[in-house]
């Protein structure tokens, strides 16, 4: 018996187990490497080849070279803390007249209407930033999407000097008996929800953002729910979506009548 | 015939010290990561604690289980003396110094990793050092293996190898080649980060080369308990093994195919290609087969038995097995667990299946239910089987080892069955705490909470196996005789050289390796650029 020997084809359990293995090998090579890679229908191979190397995990080219592009238009505006320095004062000044044209709604001194924001003393980076988002289309609104249009990236910064330039005006109804609500004093982190002056304050807010103190409850409210709608969609990585997809109607309520009632 | 009592003794004694311990975190982490306690504020201390409970249960216990029961074998089987016997305790003191280097930076919360290592988390240098210093013990008993089974057959030329001895012989090899892939990851990309050397680690590669390493240690966790199906039970119940070739078939088909699949717990990584994922899908698949083997031998093994004992009918010899004897016990438990476990495992192997069940909870259940359940109640059931050659005397305490079985059978049904359940619910493994308060969650909450219990079943199992170990170290002397391991229903006389060794077998392995690890490992190997920085755990920030 140990004259028998094992590695050669005559020996029927070399045959079998080397057969066997190897049979194994190439059905799962054939299957894995280039039935499967076909059969997925979001590859797109330029050869037999190309589906070898793809379900190796070869790093590659797409065979399809343009991006696809998102039929979903997104906020691409950059700014930071170095863009909007010192006021300038011809800056301030062209902005100046080019806000006559929205005063009609945004007037000075809270003679606005209830659908729209303050913006006198807003940061300049805020009003900058929706001004572009209305150009580009991140944001829609049927009234303010058409002045945006014509706007040039000057007339931007310019109304966004002047309305920084502007001093914040007390709130129209303060009202010191209304007091912060849970989702304003503590946000509720079980839901990922920070508070609110984590981002918006008149003190110490994150660049870009605006304050809320004063404003419409109204235009707060809509702008909450749009948010969570997912029919307004211009923050950054949606920041804000993602907040408010998590707060109950009750709480948007809430917290928009809290900043209204701010002085 | 046992010159190496004390030897065996001792790996046997280590390894349930260690379990024992293990055991009691391990219910501890259950615990308090249930809705019954409610928070648990440092949540490091459970990663040190999982960290504990993995690397004790992965790496030694069932490595020193695994070892004594090789050379128990050894002298068992080929009746001649162990070659090399201060190696074994060599090999022995490896791995206690090195269980102690690696649990002092765990316990200190200088290395909550988790056993699987995951990098780029870096722990204490001494937790891997402790790590490599057990699998160096553990090669020490590989190399011993094969010496003492090459010495066997020169001496008898042309005799087949004892069964217990060739499948003893296939897990140590199946080992040896295993604990290869962690090794190359510790030494070569973790240890020169743990030490300071470097700040980056290929993350990727080191996934790769762990995965070499993660599935098929499972199938050498697993030999000890097979080895006891087939050269144990047959002669426990009274009968007689129905196949000395399909035994050793099963273990070769494990040595070749056990460990080229372990791909199969990467399918959620992007570091490898679809087609190899496929490949070790298709291979983890063929690795069913040789339980399936060992399921219908050690069925029909069963069978002759009961109708020795004069069972008839179809069913009529099941009624008729020694349902009072423990080593039935344990198989019969073992096959039941062996049989979920199973089914949950063609779930994970399955590209498609696994992605609903990845790192949830579900695996967690799963390998518990294979590892703790299968293959660890025959663990008792071989020191059960054993302790009597060990001491010299009686193991008496037949009842309470029927209730230890019971109670580990049904404790371990009650933690993984809920625990598979919440898998499914979605809830993710490797987590501190869960807020139950979340409509999402809550519903997960019962079933974790039944799993506490299941586990403090477990835990009195626990101790009714350590009291019956004990009663036997004082009960009164015996001689328990020869050693007798299974008789096949036709003892070989012959059998073929393939049979009768492993070359043909470990080449394979080999080349096997080379198809389904060689080009991800190369080609992880050849980018640049995909290295990570190291994020050190335990560091004082």
């Amino acid at each position: 018996m140990s004259a028998e020997r094992l590695f050669t084809f005559r020996n029927p359990w070399f045959a079998a187990g080397v057969g066997i293995t190897s049979a194994m090998v190439v059905l799962s090579l054939i299957v894995g490497f280039v039935l499967l890679p076909y059969a997925t229908t979001s590859s797109q191979f330029a050869s037999l080849w190309g589906a070898i190397c793809s379900a190796a995990g070869v790093p590659r080219a797409s065979a399809v070279s343009e991006p696809l592009k998102s039929p979903i238009v997104t906020s691409d505006v950059v700014i930071n803390s170095q863009m909007f320095g010192a006021p300038d004062t011809r800056s301030v000044g062209r902005g100046a007249t080019l806000a006559m044209q929205c005063a009609i709604c945004h007037g000075s001194s809270r003679q606005g209407q209830i659908d729209t924001p303050n913006l006198e003393g807003q940061p300049a980076a805020a009003i900058y930033k929706q001004l572009r988002d209305f150009k580009a289309t991140a944001r829609v609104n049927a009234i303010m999407s058409p002045f945006a249009v014509k706007l040039s990236e000057q007339d931007m910064l310019d109304i966004a000097a002047y309305y920084s330039y502007l001093p914040r005006q007390p709130g129209s109804h303060p009202d010191s008996a209304v007091e912060a609500p849970p989702i304003v004093a503590r946000g509720m982190p079980m839901r990922n929800i920070p508070t609110c002056s984590s981002c918006h304050s008149t003190t110490s807010g994150k660049l870009g953002t605006p304050w809320l103190e004063g404003q419409s409850a109204v235009y707060i409210q809509a702008q909450l729910q749009a948010f969570a709608y997912g029919t307004r969609r211009n923050d950054i990585s949606q920041q804000m979506r993602n907040i408010a997809r998590h707060m109950t109607s009750q709480e948007m309520n809430e917290a928009a009548r809290y900043y209204a009632a701010q002085p | 015939m046992l010159n190496s009592k004390r030897l065996v003794l001792a790996h046997f004694w280590l390894a349930f010290v260690v379990f024992g311990l293990a055991l009691l975190l391990g219910e501890w982490q259950m615990f308090v990561r249930s809705p019954l306690n409610p928070w648990i504020p440092n949540s490091e201390l459970y990663y040190r604690s999982v960290t504990a409970h993995g690397s004790a249960m992965g790496y030694v216990f069932p490595t020193l289980i695994a070892m004594g029961f090789g050379y128990a074998i050894t002298e068992f089987a080929l009746k001649k003396p162990l070659i090399g016997r201060r190696w074994a305790w060599t090999g022995l003191a490896l791995v206690a110094v090195g269980a102690v280097t690696a649990m002092i930076p765990v316990s200190l919360g200088l290395a909550s990793i988790l056993y699987t290592f995951y990098p780029p988390m870096i722990g204490n240098p001494f937790y891997y050092i402790g790590v490599v210093l057990v699998v160096v013990g553990s090669w020490i008993w590989v190399v011993l293996m094969s010496i003492n089974m090459a010495a066997w057959k020169r001496d008898n030329p042309g005799k087949p190898v004892p069964l217990a001895m060739f499948a003893n012989v296939a897990g140590a090899l199946l080992w040896g080649w295993t604990a290869v892939g962690a090794a190359i990851e510790v030494l070569f990309l973790i240890l020169p980060v743990a030490l300071g050397l470097k700040t980056t680690i290929d993350a990727g590669l080191s996934r790769v080369l762990f995965s070499w390493t993660l599935h098929a240690i499972v199938y050498f966790w697993l030999m000890p308990t097979y080895i006891a199906y087939y050269t144990i039970f047959p002669r426990a119940i009274g009968g007689r093994l129905y196949s000395d070739a399909m035994a050793r078939i099963a273990f070769i088909l494990f040595v070749v195919a056990a460990m080229p699949i372990g791909v199969h717990h990467l399918f959620a990584d992007p570091q490898v290609g679809a087609g190899f994922k496929f490949i070790q899908s298709a291979f983890t698949a063929l690795v069913a087969l040789p339980t399936l083997v060992t399921i219908f031998t050690i069925c029909a093994s069963a069978e002759l038995a009961g109708r020795l004992r004069g069972g008839k009918g179809p069913f009529g010899w099941v009624a008729a097995l020694p349902w009072d004897n423990p080593m039935m016990l344990a198989v019969t438990f073992s096959f039941v667990m062996l049989g979920f476990g199973g089914a949950g495992g063609l779930i994970n192997m399955s590209y498609q299946l696994d992605a609903s069940i990845h790192n949830t909870q579900w695996i967690t259940g799963h390998f518990h239910l294979i590892f703790a359940g299968a293959i660890v109640i025959m663990y008792f059931g071989i020191a059960y089987d054993l302790w009597p050659h060990l001491t010299g005397r009686t193991l008496n305490s037949v009842r309470l080892m029927k209730a230890q079985l019971w109670l580990w059978f049904v404790g371990m049904i009650v933690t993984t069955f809920p625990w598979h359940y919440v898998g499914i619910l979605g809830m993710p493994r490797r987590m501190a705490s869960y807020d139950y308060a979340n409509p999402a969650i809550a519903p997960e909450a019962l079933s974790v909470s039944i799993s506490v219990f299941g586990g403090l079943l477990l835990v009195i199992s626990a101790g009714l196996f350590f009291t019956v170990l004990f009663r036997g170290h004082r009960a009164s002397q015996m001689d328990p005789g020869e050693y007798r391991f299974s008789v096949a229903v036709h003892e070989p006389v012959r059998v073929p050289v393939a049979l009768n060794g492993f070359a043909l077998w470990l080449t394979l392995m080999v080349a096997l390796t080379v198809v389904n690890y060689g080009y991800p490992i190369a080609q992880l190997l050849a980018l640049k650029g995909n290295a990570v920085p190291a994020v050190f755990v335990g560091v004082a920030r």
